[in-house]
């Protein structure tokens, strides 16, 4: 038989029992990738404009916190995240506003606002952020960061919020 | 290159002797009822690996477990063929491991020296039956909850220890979250680590024994 086309029964077996354990590992395996790392390729952005509130009742220079919830569908519960910030309105320009984030760049926890010394403390490590949310000490890597805003025909202020 | 990693792993584990000792050994005729202990492991490793992916996304908890199943089935990519495969794997499971005692009963392959392998494998098909039936209840739908309710009042029906089977089964008078726990910690680490171990003796025995000619005329 050798140095013929014919290759022996052993290794018939061999090859076929190979292959067909190759195949239907593969037929379960890939599917099982797919279904791991599902929720992770399912982070899909969805953008909403929140109303904040009339521009008329925000006073100018003061930085004026405000906080919303969303709620967000995972897998088959619904979980309320909130979010929050401050509007500072520098002048009385309707353009001249700066919308910060509480949430603090280094590690996520919610910064608050404090007047007697003007800026933005983080409880966790001590950070401080100025007024306009530069970062004036303490660990964190970048300034608050900031949403894109809008004012409507009526005077309300929006933020355009980006989930994820 | 590969011949040389093979080599190397040979020499430190002892690839070859493997082979040789446990995989290349003599089989009686090729008869396909034979087959279906092979059959049953490939099946318990396959509802094993399954298993182990469902956990991924199921709750046992009755506020999310039918929700969790409606979501793998709805939700995940490939979430139904994971949780098709368990649920018609767990079916053809319990078959072949049932037809696979009735093969060695009737070529009496229970004989010496092979009692133990026997009494072993019919510890398997009781652990078998009781992942059926522990698996049943996960999904807390109507037929899974009913079911349970008629299964464990059929135990509960044995006498003087009736009642204490039925709350030990139960974990309480009445099927509750306590059941649904229970039974997934029976039907994920209680009965698969029992499973695994006597598959292990199981195997053993096959090894140190051979596998028993099929009977002749004149037997």
């Amino acid at each position: 038989m050798s140095g013929s086309n014919h290759i022996s029964r052993r290794d018939f077996m061999k090859v076929t029992t190979g292959a067909i354990g190759g195949i239907i590992t593969a037929m379960v395996g890939l599917p099982v990738i797919g279904y791991l790392i599902d929720p992770a390729l399912r982070a899909g952005s969805k953008e909403a404009k929140i109303p904040i509130g009339k521009l008329e009742k925000i006073p100018v220079n003061v930085p004026t916190p405000f906080s919303f919830t969303r709620t967000q569908v995972n897998g088959w519960e619904r979980t309320g995240t909130s979010y929050g910030g401050y509007v500072i309105r520098k002048s009385e320009d309707p353009k001249d506003i700066l919308v910060l984030s509480s949430r603090c760049t280094h590690l996520g926890c919610t910064v608050n606002w404090r007047e007697e010394s003007g800026d933005f403390t983080c409880p966790c490590h001590d950070a401080r952020f100025s007024k306009d949310g530069k970062v004036l000490d303490g660990p964190p890597p970048k300034p608050l960061n900031q949403y894109t805003y809008e004012v409507d025909a009526d005077g309300n202020l929006l933020i355009l919020f980006k989930e994820g | 290159m590969w011949q040389k990693i093979y080599q190397w792993l040979d020499e430190r584990l002892g690839l070859g002797d493997m082979y040789a000792n446990l995989l290349d050994r003599p089989e009686p005729t090729g008869n396909w009822w034979n087959t279906l202990g092979s059959a049953s492991l490939f099946l318990f490793i396959l509802q094993g690996a399954t298993g182990i992916f469902l956990t991924v996304y199921y709750t046992p908890s009755p506020d999310h477990a039918y929700d969790s199943i409606q979501y793998i089935m709805n939700g995940v990519a490939f979430g139904w063929l994971v949780r098709g495969i368990h649920h018609w794997g767990a079916t053809l499971m319990v078959l072949v491991v049932f037809i696979h005692m009735l093969r060695v009963f009737i070529t009496a392959s229970y004989k010496y020296p092979r009692e133990l392998t026997w009494l072993i494998g019919v510890g398997l098909l009781v652990l078998t039956l009781g992942m059926g039936f522990t698996g049943y209840l996960l999904p807390w739908n109507q037929k899974a909850y009913w079911a349970t309710t008629v299964a464990t009042q059929i135990a509960g029906t044995a006498p003087l220890i009736g009642d204490f089977i039925l709350k030990a089964l139960r974990g309480g008078p009445d099927l509750s979250a306590l059941t649904l726990q229970r039974f997934f910690a029976a039907h994920i680490w209680i009965l698969p680590a029992a499973l695994v171990g006597l598959i292990g003796i199981h195997l053993y025995l096959i090894i140190k024994h051979g596998e028993s000619h099929f009977p002749t005329k004149e037997d």
